[in-house]
């Protein structure tokens, strides 16, 4: 590969990153209001409050970039960055289209891909231990163990899709959805229906990964200010918001390539892959980050032991379950 | 009277997620009643663009109807916050037929209510006995100054054109 065209690509993720975030964003925002019978902003940026997100992030800018005073210093201001950092990487591994769309093309990119995504874990826990705020470090700490305790569920799932597929590679994985008839469908039809299980339990534990209500307890504001967040502010808080908006768009999009055929479209010929592709990827995401609003605006927070009960009793086992029984089918079929 | 019986409290547990089928039922109602929520459309109504119609008996203001008002100062004894001043004096008046005694009457100078003070219990409205107080809808009064917020009596006699009109006689009764 070019370097030019590295770099190039390169660009083009660091200009979806904040447009990602941003369109995420205000769907939240607009998602959350009309779920609660409200309408969200509408006044900023002139059509149902477009700017909204803009004069925030515009806001945080101008604001004081503070630290406290018994705060460990370089940790302290190291920490957004490596939680951004972590979703850069997710993003550099998302195959946007058929494979010159993507940027790297890896034999083990779903694992290259879940690992770049677990290593926000570091950056949150870098932000609670560093603030030398009793709500930071209880924020960070719950968030370790629930990111920890959600890690595997979420890579056990990915790891029926994978023994399906035959392959790590995500174009593989797309290949193979678009090859896949179950019962000898006229349609190839994509992993979501047999990965069912997996599927449900993925959505689940993407949704604790991102921490989002229901599993939003490092965040928790009625307990713990805002977790470990509560420290931040300026540019740097605006760098864990940008995060967890652009994690939202990643983690669908992983779900999307697993399960929902990523880029891939049925009865479009491959060469209109090109401009449908992504077109189609984002449309997937879309359902998919519609899925996870709306879970956070319904449920209320689970409580930290109820969160890892959850876990260990129920989402790995069913996962584990959901590894044996593709096993059986793949070496019945 | 008879010994307390033991209170038998029924288990219900939480732990590890939702046990009874019930439960998980329940997970998918709250899904639905938020997708409900998103589809339906918002009733909330853009103040500063549209103005917002108020139930025509809503507890906007209280407006004063001065020619009722006799200064017996029940409204301002009642108010639980004191936000009523009522300051008024004796005239002599021509007696109402020939020969009789002058009468005395009151004459009122200075009704002020302070809306700042004042929380909307309707109390003054309720113990006048000579409806000279009602509420008005209106709800437009906010100022820069809170000492603004002290309506006189031709500010609350404004108020009082913008009360709705009085149901006809025996219509409560008629309505139980």
């Amino acid at each position: 590969m070019n370097w030019w065209a590295f770099v190039l690509r390169l660009l083009v993720i660091a200009a979806l990153i904040p447009a990602a975030a941003y369109v995420l964003g205000y769907t939240f925002l607009k998602v959350l209001a009309h779920m609660q019978y409200r309408l969200g902003p509408m006044e900023a940026g002139r059509f149902h409050g477009v700017g909204q997100l803009l004069a925030d992030g515009l806001k945080f800018l101008q604001k004081e970039d503070l630290v406290p005073d018994k705060a460990d210093r370089p940790v302290f201001l190291f920490a957004p960055a490596v939680v951004l950092v972590g979703v850069v990487l997710v993003f550099m591994t998302i195959p946007f289209g058929p494979p010159p769309l993507n940027i790297v093309n890896l034999d083990s990119q779903l694992f290259v891909m879940l690992a770049a995504s677990s290593l926000g874990t570091i950056g949150v826990l870098m932000a609670g231990w560093s603030s030398a705020n009793k709500y930071s470090m209880m924020g960070g700490f719950r968030a370790a163990g629930q990111l920890l305790a959600y890690e595997l569920p979420l890579i056990l799932a990915a790891v029926g899709v994978v023994m399906q597929a035959g392959t790590l590679n995500l174009d593989g994985i797309v290949e193979a959805q678009s090859q896949f008839h179950l019962f000898g469908t006229a349609i190839p039809i994509p992993y979501v229906i047999p990965q069912i299980i997996g599927f449900v339990v993925f959505v689940i534990a993407s949704q604790a990964e991102l921490s989002q209500a229901p599993f939003d307890m490092p965040f928790a504001e009625s307990e713990l200010v805002a977790g470990f967040t509560t420290e931040y502010s300026g540019f740097r808080y605006l760098f864990f918001f940008l995060a967890e908006f652009a994690s939202n768009f990643a983690f669908a999009a992983i779900g999307a390539t697993l399960f929902l055929g990523g880029y891939w479209v049925p009865l479009v010929p491959e060469k209109a892959l090109w401009i449908v592709g992504p077109i189609a990827l984002a449309v997937k995401i879309g359902v998919l980050v519609f899925i996870f609003f709306w879970m956070r605006s319904t449920y209320p927070r689970l409580r930290e032991d109820q969160l890892q009960r959850f876990a260990w009793k129920w989402l790995i086992p069913i996962a584990l379950v959901n590894i044996g029984l593709t096993g059986v089918l793949k070496v019945v079929a | 009277m008879a010994a307390a019986e033991p209170k038998t409290v029924e288990k219900t547990t939480t732990r590890g997620g939702p046990k009874k089928p019930s439960q998980i039922k329940g997970l998918f109602e709250g899904l639905w009643v938020t997708l409900r929520a998103l589809t339906s459309r918002s009733q909330v109504v853009q103040y500063p663009h549209v103005k917002e119609e108020p139930h025509q008996r809503a507890r906007g203001v209280i407006g004063l109807l001065e020619e009722n008002c006799t200064v017996c100062m029940l409204c301002a004894r009642e108010c639980p916050d004191w936000c009523i001043y009522i300051e008024g004096h004796k005239e002599r008046r021509e007696p109402r037929r020939e020969g009789g005694k002058p009468r005395t009457v009151q004459v009122l100078d200075r009704f002020d209510i302070d809306f700042a003070l004042c929380m909307y219990c309707g109390i003054c409205v309720e113990v006048c006995p000579f409806d000279a107080l009602h509420w008005s809808p209106e709800y437009e009064y906010s100022e820069l100054e809170i000492r603004d917020l002290i309506h006189d009596k031709d500010r609350l006699g404004y108020w009082d054109t913008t009360k709705p009109p009085a149901p006809r006689l025996g219509y409560y009764k008629a309505a139980k």
